[in-house]
């Protein structure tokens, strides 16, 4: 999932070999970059947000009233990575990226916004906290290696923390989902029932049901592609 | 004055690996002869087969002839194992078979689908079974076609295609027939006048859709694989070639407008949408390549919608 090493594409314009990948072009590079920066940014924001709360109130409860703005534009921010991988400047599939960035924007919308009483779970801040750290190293990444100077730390942090941070995301994410369903199920929040004149009904209940199962073969292939990119990077000695 | 017989000494290659799979002297003209022929895994039946010039490049058929394609004497192929194949035919009895049965288990309303109360009993709207019928005779219209009219051009496509397919099909039939078939059914807003309506495009539609499936049969003489523009024939139903490359996708489209326009059934649009996507792809791809093969391809056509897609 990281950039494409642009400035060692060795192969020459006029070369025959026709699968070689060009990156993308001078302008589009500048602004990625730039867009790494600023999510870079964002994300140190709702970090450095994070800790100044749980300073002031001396507790780690109900922290994220403190990031919710932030937090809900940075991670709906993202979605421009759908567009980048469509129109190619970023060499990652559509469809994984849109299932990534989707399944975060959905958590954050869809379960946490609209369903009040979960913002004060601790299971809000768990995975809060593991999508800050993720993004901030992430994001940083993704901007040295465009500027073609990837410090090792950033690239060993990125592959080591991802052990820690991926299953502490993950429950925390299936909890607030756990917790929402009681509440959910009393509103009847974005349900539809039968009869009415369209002849269809939405069960969100059931529907978040599927989604906390769905999180079993989903989540276990992301848990295994990871780090086979990583013995990857390994044996083609990219180094970014 | 009889032609003298060449013989041609045929060498073929992995595609990937480029190792000597096999090599045959004493090749006669046909390419199908070599797709019989003996090679290194059994398994490799000759729909597996895909036999090029170029590692990269496109299938050759069956039909080839060795004698016109750019090789001396010895020709050097490459291969390549399409993976295990299921033949059109299959695929397609099956992946309409399924939508015919399950739409009827639900029409019926057989146990454990509906609250107990209602297994078994009918629907109190007349409109819901004549949904029934259309779409049952919508199917078994598909099946005969399938074993009486349809001509193949390739015999198979790959094994995987049937699960997808019969995911597709079985999955929307399950979903729509679950709300058309409900105790709790809506019939529509403007009740008699809209049914009537739905039920005359619907059934324009399918026999538009029938008569464009006969046109193309007859385009193609039995065992030919030959292609040629399909062209407006006395059958008036037929008259849409004038303006639509692939019309029985736009028949096929009205159906599903007259069925959805029938039930008033949200799940039944998605299902037209999701259709019109798929089938737009295809008309597209369809047009494309009768411009690129026929130089005098009527201008005035669009793939599917008259002027506008």
């Amino acid at each position: 999932m990281s950039a494409a090493a642009q400035g060692t594409s060795k192969a020459a314009h006029g070369d025959v070999a026709p699968k070689k990948k060009k990156g993308p072009g001078a302008l589009a590079t500048a602004y990625l970059v730039i867009y790494n920066v600023v999510m870079t940014a964002g994300w140190l924001v709702i970090a450095v947000g994070l800790v100044r709360a749980y300073v002031a109130r001396g507790s780690y409860h109900g922290l994220y009233y403190s990031i919710e703005k932030p937090l809900k534009f940075f991670q709906t921010g993202a979605l421009l990575e759908i567009l980048h991988c469509a129109v190619g400047i970023v060499p990652s599939s559509v469809v994984l990226t849109g299932f990534q960035v989707l399944s975060r924007v959905f958590l954050t919308w869809a379960v946490t916004h609209s369903v009040r009483e979960v913002q004060s779970e601790d299971s809000v801040l768990l995975f809060v906290t593991a999508w800050t750290v993720t993004e901030i190293i992430r994001y940083s990444f993704y901007t040295f290696s465009l500027l073609n100077h990837l410090p090792y730390l950033i690239k060993w942090a990125r592959y080591t923390f991802f052990i820690l941070l991926y299953p502490m995301g993950v429950t925390g994410e299936l909890l607030t989902i756990y917790a929402a369903l009681p509440y959910v199920q009393k509103t009847g929040l974005y349900s539809v029932t039968l009869p009415n004149k369209y002849n269809f009904s939405f069960d969100y209940y059931t529907f978040l049901i599927l989604i906390m199962i769905s999180y079993i073969p989903r989540k276990s292939i992301g848990r295994l592609h990871f780090p086979l990119q990583k013995s990857a990077i390994r044996k083609t000695g990219y180094t970014g | 004055m009889s032609t003298a017989v060449v013989f041609f000494e045929v060498e073929i290659l992995d595609a990937k690996t480029k190792e000597k799979l096999c090599f045959l002297d004493k090749v006669r003209n046909k390419l199908q002869r070599i797709l019989y022929l003996p090679v290194p895994d059994p398994q490799w039946y000759p729909a597996r087969q895909s036999i090029r010039l170029d590692p990269k490049g496109k299938s050759l058929k069956d039909e080839d002839v060795l004698q016109h394609l750019p090789v001396g004497t010895t020709a050097t192929f490459y291969f390549r194992d399409l993976g295990a194949q299921i033949s059109w035919v299959t695929v397609f009895l099956t992946e309409y078979t399924g939508p015919l049965v399950i739409y009827l288990l639900f029409y019926f309303r057989v146990p454990f689908i509906y609250a107990p109360k209602y297994d078994f009993t009918t629907s109190k709207h007349w409109v819901v079974h004549l949904a029934c019928m259309c779409h049952s005779f919508h199917y078994m219209k598909r099946l005969l076609e399938t074993l009486f009219v349809h001509r193949f051009s390739h015999g198979t496509m790959p094994l995987r295609n049937i699960f997808k397919n019969c995911t597709y099909y079985w999955g929307f039939a399950a979903w729509m027939a679950y709300y058309i078939n409900h105790p709790l059914y809506t019939p529509p807003i403007y009740g008699e006048q809209q049914i009537r309506l739905a039920l005359i495009l619907f059934l324009f539609c399918q026999i538009g859709n029938f008569s464009i499936h006969i046109a193309l049969r007859n385009l193609r003489p039995p065992g030919s694989k030959t292609r040629k523009i399909p062209y407006p024939t006395k059958n008036p139903f037929t008259w849409i070639f004038l303006l639509v490359s692939c019309p029985n996708y736009t028949y096929e489209l009205g159906s599903w407008l007259g069925f959805t326009l029938m039930t008033q059934c949200l799940p039944v649009a998605f299902f037209t949408l999701v259709g019109f996507i798929q089938m737009t792809v295809w008309a597209k791809g369809k047009h494309r390549s009768y411009l690129k093969e026929f130089r005098d391809y009527p201008p005035l056509r669009s793939p599917i919608i008259p002027f506008i897609l």
